[in-house]
């Protein structure tokens, strides 16, 4: 049979395609531009190759600043998702309460980055800060301002403060999908609590376990503004992540050549370790099974 | 293994409820005998698994106790009932084998490996997975998990009785008859009492020695398929077993007569009885016959075996089984009861003639 041949629909994509172009296309090849090419002001650039590539890589100061990303999103996810399934664990069902504790959960979700900075940043303060001023009377040194360790605490503190909820709530959804039949099946088989655990709910929850990882690394290893608004990056480099870096060299120093091929090899990390994830959880059964 | 009692048992899922309507166990007083093959059988909704699950103790009664033997168990879980019990949909736990889904139970209550292995292999065996004991339960078919379920419900051999909820509904038929047969010889061999809920009459009655039958919350008639078929003890039994179902029809009663449609038919015996009076007559017992109760012929349908001819008497309609070879008259415009087929029922119960 003959098909009419007509690719006049094309242009039914063209506005489509214009928008994205704008919003991210021409932006990220813009980055890609500066990433080879240097200026010495007056809007005259010549190009260099990879040499910025070159420089992020052997830069200790961008190595410090990964190491230290890298450290803080292990510490998050260590806590966060033991945590956040343990909260849905111990969640009301249904009911009242069960409504009750899902909007408290999500509270902390609706506050805006800047907003939790602030409120951990006076919170945590030792002249007028509720935390700050509480420890110092009980005796105990706390100082996030000058201390490297009372700087960390308080911002994976804050960061877990923040986020074990996304967890808890993603992980709650994930239990509620649970058939009442698999429980019943459970104890019928005399299954302890822990067999309960490991065979039916952390199997069920697996599909939103990677979803909250995923969000979770994403998230904590691009963070920028709550410790930026608590600490600064501060003491000294001590909590200087890889954006807050980058900020710093971007709009700070303005060194444009280098701030691009940062961010573009910033942007590839991330997305080689969201494959890592997701690969390896999505195949983490079928390695078992032959 | 134990006579399972239950001792005027009601059970309501709202926490106060207002009245029979709130029930969905009406109250009963019900002995499972040690060893026996039941089926439990009703139409959806009548309170079967709610029943079930009150034996295997998932489910607490609102009133009533239940007792193994001598033992009252009402307030013990479902681990010290130690009951088996499987369920309609298939559920397995998908990050397991199939041999460590058939072993987990065995596992649970603590036996040796070997004993386990042994029992695994016994069970495979019968469930036709021998060759799937490694295989992921996760990427079987629907029909394989609920074979392991099954599997699953008969792998402890102590246990006080299976349950079994429906478990056939997933299964295909040819292997939903050979599992069937595989249960009836599991119940010979190891001599437990099984309880087989079904809203299928053909596996009930292939099953079991007893069958009981539910009707909104009550049980309506226990007893053997014979008498299901024969005495039914309520117009519901008659209606849901046999197939077409009991042909029921107003009537009023005097004596040793009965007249329905504005016929007079007579009874064998006579019986007493006021209220709502029905005359209960298996399509096997009627005939078509020039004389007896006026009849409309509407519709023959050819089954095979014999044909069934619909019609109405009066308003109501009835059916006719036709055995084979028998012609179907084209004019027959009445049908004869066959008196011994006769059943009369007042208010929907069975009364016993004088």
């Amino acid at each position: 049979m003959d098909k009419t041949v007509n690719h006049k629909a094309w242009f039914l994509v063209l506005p489509m395609l214009v928008v994205v172009m704008f919003s991210a296309v021409i932006p990220l090849m813009t980055v890609v531009n500066y990433s080879v090419q240097d200026t010495f002001g007056n809007n005259e650039f010549f190009w260099v190759g990879l040499e910025w590539f070159e420089e992020t890589v052997t830069s200790d100061r961008v190595h410090e600043a990964l190491l230290r990303n890298i450290m803080f999103s292990g510490i998050i996810l260590a806590i966060q998702i033991p945590l956040g399934i343990f909260v849905a664990l111990n969640m009301p069902k249904q009911g009242f309460w069960a409504s009750f504790c899902l909007v408290v959960m999500a509270l902390p979700l609706l506050i805006p980055f800047n907003v939790v900075g602030t409120i951990w940043q006076i919170f945590g303060r030792v002249d007028i800060g509720l935390l700050g001023f509480t420890l110092a009377s009980l005796g105990i040194d706390y100082n996030y301002v000058n201390d490297v360790l009372d700087a960390w605490i308080t911002i994976i503190v804050m960061d877990v403060w923040h986020w074990t909820s996304l967890v808890a709530l993603l992980c709650y959804a994930g239990l509620q999908s649970i058939p009442q039949a698999y429980y019943q099946a459970a104890k019928i088989d005399q299954a302890s609590r822990w067999a309960v655990f490991r065979y039916i709910e952390l199997p069920k929850m697996q599909g939103v376990l990677l979803i909250a990882v995923l969000l979770r690394f994403m998230d904590s290893f691009m963070i920028y503004t709550e410790p930026f608004v608590v600490t600064g990056g501060g003491p000294g480099n001590a909590t200087t992540f890889l954006s807050i870096d980058l900020v710093k060299m971007a709009t700070g120093q303005f060194d444009l050549g280098p701030a691009a091929a940062f961010s573009l090899m910033y942007f590839l990390v991330i997305l080689l370790v969201s494959w890592v994830f997701y690969t390896v959880m999505t195949n983490l059964d079928k390695r078992e099974a032959f | 293994m134990a006579r399972i009692t239950l001792d005027t048992l009601a059970h309501s899922y709202s926490p106060r409820p207002s009245g029979p309507q709130d029930y969905a166990l009406k109250e009963m007083t019900h002995v499972w005998d040690d060893g026996g093959a039941y089926a439990l059988l009703g139409a959806s909704g009548c309170g079967k698994t709610t029943l079930l699950n009150i034996i295997s103790g998932l489910v607490r009664p609102s009133q009533g106790r239940v007792l193994f033997g001598e033992r009252d168990v009402t307030d013990a879980d479902t681990a010290q009932r130690n009951i088996a019990q499987v369920f309609q949909f298939p559920v397995v736990y998908d990050t397991m084998t199939v041999h460590d889904n058939l072993a987990f139970p065995l596992k649970n209550r603590g036996m040796t490996p070997g004993a386990i292995a042994a029992r695994v292999q016994d069970i495979a065996r019968m469930i036709g997975m021998e060759d799937k004991l490694h295989k992921k339960a996760r990427g079987l078919t629907a029909d394989a998990k609920q074979k392991i379920s099954l599997g699953r419900g008969m792998v402890r051999q102590d246990v006080n009785a299976i349950l079994f909820d429906e478990p056939l509904t997933v299964i295909d038929p040819h292997m939903k008859w050979e599992l069937r047969t595989q249960l009836r010889q599991l119940h010979r061999e190891a001599g437990h009492t099984m309880i087989y809920v079904t809203h299928d009459q053909t596996e009930a009655l292939t099953f079991a020695d007893k069958v009981v039958v539910m009707h909104e919350g009550r049980v309506v008639q226990t007893g053997t398929p014979d008498e299901l078929f024969e005495r039914p003890a309520h117009t519901f039994v008659g209606y849901f077993i046999g197939s077409p179902g009991m042909n029921l029809f107003d009537a009023t009663v005097a004596g040793a007569t009965a007249t329905v449609a504005g016929a007079t038919i007579a009874l064998p015996r006579s019986y007493a009885a006021t209220g709502r009076m029905q005359l209960g007559i298996r399509p096997e017992f009627l005939s078509l016959a020039d004389e007896g109760l006026p009849f409309r012929v509407t519709r023959v349908e050819d089954v095979g075996r014999h044909r069934i001819v619909r019609g109405m008497v009066g308003d109501t309609a009835a059916s006719v089984i036709v055995p084979e070879g028998h012609p179907v008259p084209a004019d027959a415009t009445h049908i004869r009861p066959d008196p011994a087929g006769i059943n009369v029922y007042a208010d929907d119960w069975r009364v016993e003639p004088v």
